[in-house]
């Protein structure tokens, strides 16, 4: 590297690897060689495994479970049940959604694979084993599969524990299976909007429920010290600080005494922020035993039973003029939450950030309601690379306008042109009560269309018509609502959902700092080092980044609903803010000047006028542990504590072009031009790698992915034979573009972007499905898009005759 | 369980081990041998997050026992870089970023691996096939397959098969 002292302005600039830059990944070194450090990697001395029976039921009466074979078994040592856990009063736990789970089964099974009872022994092939020898006798019930008869008078009642109940934890409710009603909007003036309306559609949907399916499972290694009294636990943990919370408010242990450690995951997608029994079990049997526990799950017990996402049965109208100008939209949900409410959303939300659903468009009044109900499936909810519901809002939204457009005959590009929020309606309030920051939705639209040649696909497509071909184009320009959240209106267990970033800066000037998020693939090691980088004139690659340790860590509520950058990056910039601010008032003494004597120059401190007066954040970083200014303290580190004033809107046009076999029903993804505005952009390589990401995911949703019931509710298809993951052949390729529109209230004006790709994804690649058939008269078609599904409508209007 | 004498070389040493016949090769690698780079991500052979090289050939090392590697060579993603030198796989991987959360990385680096054996000049679409056993949440493969092209690029730039 040249010397410091002769490089340019833009050399040093450059040598920082900050805000902007497509630097490459700190954390891939490890990773490339295989050495990364996953749960499943740990060795600890003495550890032994653990694993569940599991109901083969949906749902039964346990009559009676007998460990006595399976004790006999050479190297078992325990085999927990619920009975087990009731005098610890472990065998519930509470829910983030205010409703309580069954850690093991106390009495009855509620879902398929349900966990009935822990065995633990001393390696893997033990546990497989004994599992097998434990006897359950259970008492079979009548199951309940269909929401939509949840709250039916002669329904099974599932959950006889809080059946006498009023309130599972969100409001007041009508039935024993149904968990909370929540509305939002004006009833009343919707109403009223619909009645004097020209143009009135309306539409049923079904958003299936699928699975995150993160390539690593769910995991963990619980290892009680019995000297010090600490319980250590590894696991696969997007929200490192909340388990430690809740651990301790269910154990009864003092945080202190509990350290939660979330080391290298193999990919979250909302799959493991919530708890599990795993971890509860693996607990319980370290403290029990006083050596180390481990709990794996297995790929078909992932898909079975840790949380799913969606599963929400919508319907939507919107009312318009003659020309598709909005009047009013007004939806209602249905949405199904499996045997225990373990939605993972911020408490005081029962349907997410739903009321997202007024999307991209000036709505003036809507109003919005959702129903949640208990069935006999596996308990979940959680965002599936989304933000809070924003998925399912966006869907709906998106699909809406196609209906819309279709009725008053425009394209799908106008119906959204004419009804775009406008730049300079921001900050734009929306009839359901959001304060949208900034966007600019016409110009990303306008962008898109014209790099995709719009009018000439539309041309294209009029010619296959014609010759019978089925050709769709799909648009979707989303709103996304992440960053979640000002806590005003956005808690976990009562704690407000800030987020925190402490750096300390070393006497020769690199750095170290730790955020209370933490990344599961997102590239946090380097993208928060660029933000410190900018603001410090630090070399990223002298800034290492820690998360994950509850020891070390400052407290922070993890990384999901694309909130590191909203929340964690917000903080690390006002934390870095304030070490310069320090930084200055060091370098005026050490200048002999006033502290507004000096301006910022990269990397240094240069008196104003004389250029060659300076002091470097080096220098700087020494003198703070040698030489300060009288009166202060040494040291150069501080924290912070970021509570966002508002959430970020990042936002995108997506065009997707479909063409359609119609004799098999397949799909082909043509063409996919995504361009995204996530506001300021940190690295551009990060940003377009979680692009590709998330559209393959998206990719996966629209055309393959949903898990089943029967109508006994035994799940089908829980396994990677039958669930679909893209693989790199059926994935498209990926165009990429970009907007940038920054967040006037994020300290960095950036805005998120990991969830946007599948927000936007979904309804983009349904969007262009149904298109490919619009002029049949067909306004929606079912998720996914599988050739069968797609060959039922072909077969029904007999285009493949 | 009684135990079964193998011997096998893994990345060119020769090793000796005594294991359950039931013993998966990945849990053989992974908890015996102390290499952990092989995955295990599903357990129907679907993710391919556990890829080894087996006598010239790429395996599901979750679906191959220890006891039929018996006699073997091993190669794992261990056995990639030579020293502190990258394998033009791993630096294609870095260039091209072409990972994320990691946990794919090295069943795909040494599917890429053999990949390159067989095909050293492929195409896009051939090593979209030829990655198609091992599945990646987080790339959407774009990337994948750019650095292992990158990867091609090099190896034949420097007169062949690395």
């Amino acid at each position: 590297m040249a010397d410091a002292s002769t490089m340019t302005l833009e050399e040093r600039e450059a040598t920082l690897g900050g805000i902007g830059t497509a630097r490459k990944r700190k954390e891939d070194g490890r990773f490339i060689r295989g050495q990364g450090n996953y749960v499943d990697d740990l060795v600890l001395p003495n550890l032994v495994c653990g694993d569940f029976v599991r109901s083969p039921y949906a749902h039964a009466r346990i009559k009676s479970i007998d460990k006595a074979e399976a004790l006999k078994l050479p190297g078992v040592i325990a085999v927990l049940t619920a009975e087990d856990l009731k005098p610890l009063n472990l065998h519930w736990m509470p829910t983030l959604a205010g409703d309580s789970a069954a850690v093991l089964a106390d009495e009855k099974v509620h879902f398929q694979n349900q966990e009935v009872a822990f065995v633990i022994a001393a390696d893997r092939p033990t546990v497989a084993d004994a599992i097998q020898l434990v006897e359950v006798d259970y008492e079979e019930l009548p199951v309940l599969v269909d929401p939509k008869k949840a709250m039916d008078k002669d329904a099974p009642i599932l959950r006889e524990d809080v059946a006498e109940k009023d309130n599972v934890g969100q409001g007041a409710r009508k039935h024993p299976n149904h968990i909370f009603h929540w509305e939002v909007g004006d009833a009343g003036a919707t109403e009223k909007a619909f009645k004097d309306s020209e143009v009135t559609v309306k539409e049923s949907m079904f958003y299936q429920r699928v699975h995150p399916c993160p390539l690593e499972p769910c995991a963990c290694v619980a290892s009680m010290d019995p000297v010090a009294g600490v319980l250590t636990v590894y696991g696969t943990f997007q929200a490192p600080h909340v388990i430690r919370t809740v651990v301790s408010l269910i154990s009864g242990l003092p945080e202190s005494k509990i350290r939660i450690v979330s080391p290298d995951v193999g990919g979250g997608f909302g799959n493991k922020v919530g708890a599990y029994p795993g971890y509860i079990c693996a607990a319980v049997g370290s403290i029990v035993l006083g050596r180390p526990v481990k709990w794996m799950e297995s790929r078909m017990d992932n898909l079975s039973t840790t949380a799913f996402a969606r599963d929400y049965h919508m319907t939507g109208e919107i009312a318009a003029d003659g020309d598709g100008r909005i009047a009013a939209i007004r939806c209602s949900v249905l949405a199904d939450h499996g045997a225990f409410n373990t939605h993972a959303q911020p408490m005081k939300w029962p349907a997410g950030l739903f009321n997202v659903v007024t999307g991209s468009y000036d709505i003036p009044v809507g109003f919005c309601a959702v129903d949640g109900v208990y069935t006999n499936k596996a308990p979940g909810g959680v965002a599936y690379r989304c933000s809070f519901r924003v998925t399912e809002a966006a869907y709906l939204i998106e699909r809406m306008m196609d209906v819309l457009a279709q009725k008053v005959g425009c394209s799908k590009a106008e119906i959204r042109m004419r009804n775009f929020v406008q730049p300079e309606q921001f900050p734009y309030h929306s009839c359901l009560g959001w304060e949208y920051d900034s966007g600019n939705y016409p110009a990303a639209l306008k962008k898109v269309l014209q790099a995709v040649d719009y009018e000439g696909l539309l041309k294209e497509q009029a010619e296959k018509r014609k010759k019978g071909e089925l050709m769709g184009i799909g648009i979707a320009t989303f709103t996304e609502i992440v960053g979640a959240g000002p806590s005003r209106n956005c808690d976990i267990v009562g704690i407000g959902m800030f987020d925190s970033c402490e750096i300390r800066v070393h006497p020769t000037g690199s750095a170290v700092a730790r955020l209370g998020t933490k990344g599961t693939g997102q590239a946090h090691e380097t993208t928060y080092a660029q933000i410190i980088a900018t603001q410090l004139g630090i070399p990223s690659d002298d800034i290492t980044i820690e998360e994950g340790d509850t020891d070390t860590a400052p407290y922070g509520l993890g990384t999901y609903g694309s909130r590191s950058t909203p929340v964690g990056a917000a903080a690390a910039a006002r934390a870095a803010q304030k070490i310069r601010a320090k930084a200055q008032k060091i370098a005026a003494h050490m200048l002999e000047v006033g502290e507004k004597d000096l301006e910022w120059e990269v990397d240094r401190f240069v008196v104003k006028g004389l250029p060659e007066k300076t002091a470097t954040m080096k220098e700087i970083a020494f003198a703070a542990y040698s030489n300060v200014p009288e009166g202060m303290e040494h040291g150069l580190e501080t924290v912070d504590y970021y509570d966002p004033p508002n959430f970020t809107y990042p936002f995108g046009a997506y065009v997707c072009v479909v063409d359609i076999d119609r004799f098999t029903g397949e799909v082909s993804v043509r063409r996919f031009y995504a361009l995204d505005d996530c506001g300021t952009r940190i690295n551009p390589m990060v940003i377009e790698g979680q692009v590709h990401g998330g559209l393959t995911e998206a990719f996966g949703i629209a055309m393959g992915q949903e898990i089943v019931f029967d109508d006994t509710g035994n799940v089908l298809g829980a396994s990677l034979m039958d669930y679909f993951l893209p693989t790199a052949v059926e994935t498209p390729q990926w165009e990429t573009d970009y907007t940038v529109t920054p967040s006037p209230h994020h300290p960095i004006g950036a805005k998120g972007v990991g969830e946007s790709p599948n927000v936007g994804g979904v309804p983009a690649f349904s969007n262009a499905v149904v298109d490919a058939f619009a002029h049949h008269g067909v306004t929606h078609m079912p998720m996914p898009h599988t050739p069968s599904s797609v060959w039922q409508t072909i077969n029904k209007l007999g285009l493949n005759k | 369980m009684a135990k079964t004498q193998i011997a096998l070389t893994i990345n060119g040493q020769p090793v000796e081990a005594q294991v359950e016949p039931r013993t998966l090769l990945v849990h053989f690698l992974r908890e015996q041998q102390g290499l952990k780079g092989a995955h295990v991500g599903c357990e129907t052979s679907h993710c391919g997050a556990c890829t080894v090289d087996l006598n010239g050939k790429s395996v599901k090392s979750c679906t191959v026992f220890a006891v039929q590697a018996d006699g073997g060579e091993v190669m794992t993603v261990e056995g990639l870089a030579n020293g502190a030198d990258l394998h033009p796989l791993q630096q294609g991987f870095y260039e091209e970023h072409g990972l994320q959360c990691g946990y794919c990385t090295p069943g795909m680096l040494m599917r890429a691996y053999r990949l390159l054996q067989e095909n050293p000049k492929p195409s896009n679409e051939e090593i979209r096939m030829g990655i198609s056993g091992n599945l990646c949440r987080c790339t959407g493969y774009q990337n994948i397959v750019k650095a292992i092209s990158f990867a091609a690029d090099k190896i034949n730039a420097e007169g062949g098969a690395d």
